[in-house]
């Protein structure tokens, strides 16, 4: 149990914030970063599940791409930056309306998952983008991003701010009472707003399940804003333990453990993030194999699993009912709202009907497991009523 | 009654020639909150360093080594229904089994008290 001292490690704006409050930090994706507070995973799950939690996730990569020479005609020119970024991702960005939020994922040649990423509109600005990232990921995604955009647009990557989450049924409740005008954000949009005469990217969206928000301030302003939030009594700190926990039961996939380079859209289950437009086109890398798939030509499928027992970690096998192994467990844990043990993976279709009887292999001895419809914990998004 | 620790953070009260074994205050504290126990069969016999029990956090899972070599005589059922005691009150109620010690030698060679409170300073 022997911790080892962090070296070389990058620290978020908020690493003193942390360690002010008992976090107990360890490394993350090159970052110093709190797994847990004193009051434990559990507990700040459970909070988050029923209050405000607040995340420090300043590692992932914020950036902007914005188009050198705009043409004043907002269409025109959103359709231009869409045609920068789209080849390289299966989303359809030219769709978006000012200030939507699309979750989308960048793909190689084959197919195969290179990262999964936020991609927005400026409600603001004409012909430019708000596009975040993961920290494992980030270099290789922006160095494609940037030689994507060529001499046509700038990108700029914002990973030396810092980008806060505020997540929970009173998340809404506690950000509005500093920055009221963030009610009017539906699920998945986003937009600039001012606390203390700086300006915070506000997005409506996050990791957990739940209703929240994420922020994204400039580095000297990133403990006034920790500060505020935390001010309110419905808010808490919450560490990168319970953050993968939350996601785990909102059945949500994780990069490098659920999702890699040889793992395609369909196989994650994720065929919604192949937009219609797209689809219809096929100008997607490793169109031909995501649509064969998608018609059916599938070797394995991303299924969730309720296991009996002991939680079945990362790498354990999926056994049939005969025992026959048949795929391996990429994500799996304890779920505090569930009491019981979950878990991602991948098996083949035949297997992956709800309701399947299962196994999985914990430390040699087979336990059973059940496919069951994801999220594991309802998602509690706010929608808002769709304008005609 | 004398009270013998491990490096890796075990415990084992001696009554007589029963240890009653489980993981230290230090140990639950790192761990976090305990959310499964996989014990030991009663009967099972163990040499000294051998893999015991199993513990699991919500983010992993712990191996729980046998501190003595001996035959495991009883197990703490309790914990199945509630593993959380191990956080609670993990030197008394919070104990995981009671091993018949087979050579009572091998506890001299375990830590005392003075000595894992160095070690975990």
């Amino acid at each position: 149990m022997a911790e080892t001292s962090p070296t070389n490690l990058k620290t978020t704006p908020l690493f003193e914030r942390h360690q002010a409050a008992g976090g107990r930090m360890v490394p993350f994706g090159g970052y110093s970063l709190p797994v847990q507070y004193p009051s434990g995973i559990m507990t700040e799950h459970k909070w988050t599940r029923e209050q405000a939690g607040l995340f420090d996730v300043s590692h992932m990569g914020p950036s902007f791409l914005v188009l050198n020479n705009p043409s004043g005609d907002a269409e025109a020119d959103h359709a231009a930056i869409a045609a920068i970024i789209e080849p390289m991702i299966c989303g359809d960005i030219a769709g978006l309306k000012p200030g939507q939020v699309r979750y989308t994922l960048l793909l190689n040649e084959k197919g195969g998952i290179i990262d999964d990423l936020m991609v927005a509109r400026s409600p603001k600005f004409a012909g430019s983008l708000y596009i975040v990232v993961n920290a494992g990921t980030k270099e290789g995604d922006f160095a494609r991003i940037a030689a994507a955009a060529g001499d046509r647009a700038r990108f700029s990557r914002a990973d030396d701010g810092a980008l806060l989450a505020l997540q929970g049924p009173e998340a809404v409740g506690v950000l509005a009472s500093l920055m009221p005008g963030v009610v009017e954000l539906g699920f998945m949009q986003y937009g600039p707003y001012e606390l203390n005469g700086q300006t915070v990217i506000v997005s409506r969206s996050g990791y957990t399940g739940e209703d929240g928000f994420e922020l994204l301030c400039p580095a000297p302003f990133a403990n006034t804003l920790w500060d505020a939030l935390l001010a309110d009594p419905r808010v808490k700190p919450i560490g990168l333990g319970a953050r993968d926990s939350l996601r785990l039961e909102a059945g949500l996939p994780l990069y490098g453990h659920d999702l890699d380079e040889t793992v395609s859209p369909i196989e994650a289950d994720l065929g919604f993030a192949v937009s219609r437009r797209r689809r219809e086109a096929g100008d997607f890398p490793g169109a031909p194999r995501i649509l064969a798939e998608r018609d059916g030509k599938l070797s394995r499928i991303r299924v969730g699993l309720i296991v009996e027992g002991a939680p079945a970690r990362e790498g354990a096998e999926i056994l049939d009912a005969s025992g026959a192994a048949i795929g391996v467990v990429t994500s799996g844990g304890f779920a505090p709202s569930l009491g019981k043990a979950i878990a991602l993976g991948f098996v083949p279709p035949a297997h992956a009907s709800h309701g399947s009887k299962l196994q999985v292999s914990v430390r040699g001895r087979a336990q059973p497991a059940e496919v069951v419809p994801t999220p594991f914990v309802p998602h509690r998004y706010f929608r808002k009523a769709k304008a005609s | 009654m004398t009270t013998r620790f491990t490096p890796d953070h075990e415990y084992i009260r001696v009554e007589g020639s029963t240890g009653i074994v489980g993981i230290t205050n230090y140990a639950q504290e790192a761990l976090g909150d305990i959310v499964f126990v996989e014990l030991p069969s009663v009967g099972k016999v163990l040499k000294k360093g051998d893999e015991a029990a199993v513990v699991e956090s919500v983010k992993a899972a712990s191996e729980i080594y046998a501190p003595v070599a001996g035959t495991v005589i009883e197990v703490n059922d309790a914990l199945s229904g509630e593993p959380g005691l191990i956080n609670a009150d993990p030197e008394a109620g919070g104990w995981i089994y009671k091993i018949a010690i087979a050579e009572a030698g091998e506890i001299d060679s375990l830590l005392d008290a003075t000595a894992y409170a160095d070690l975990t300073k």
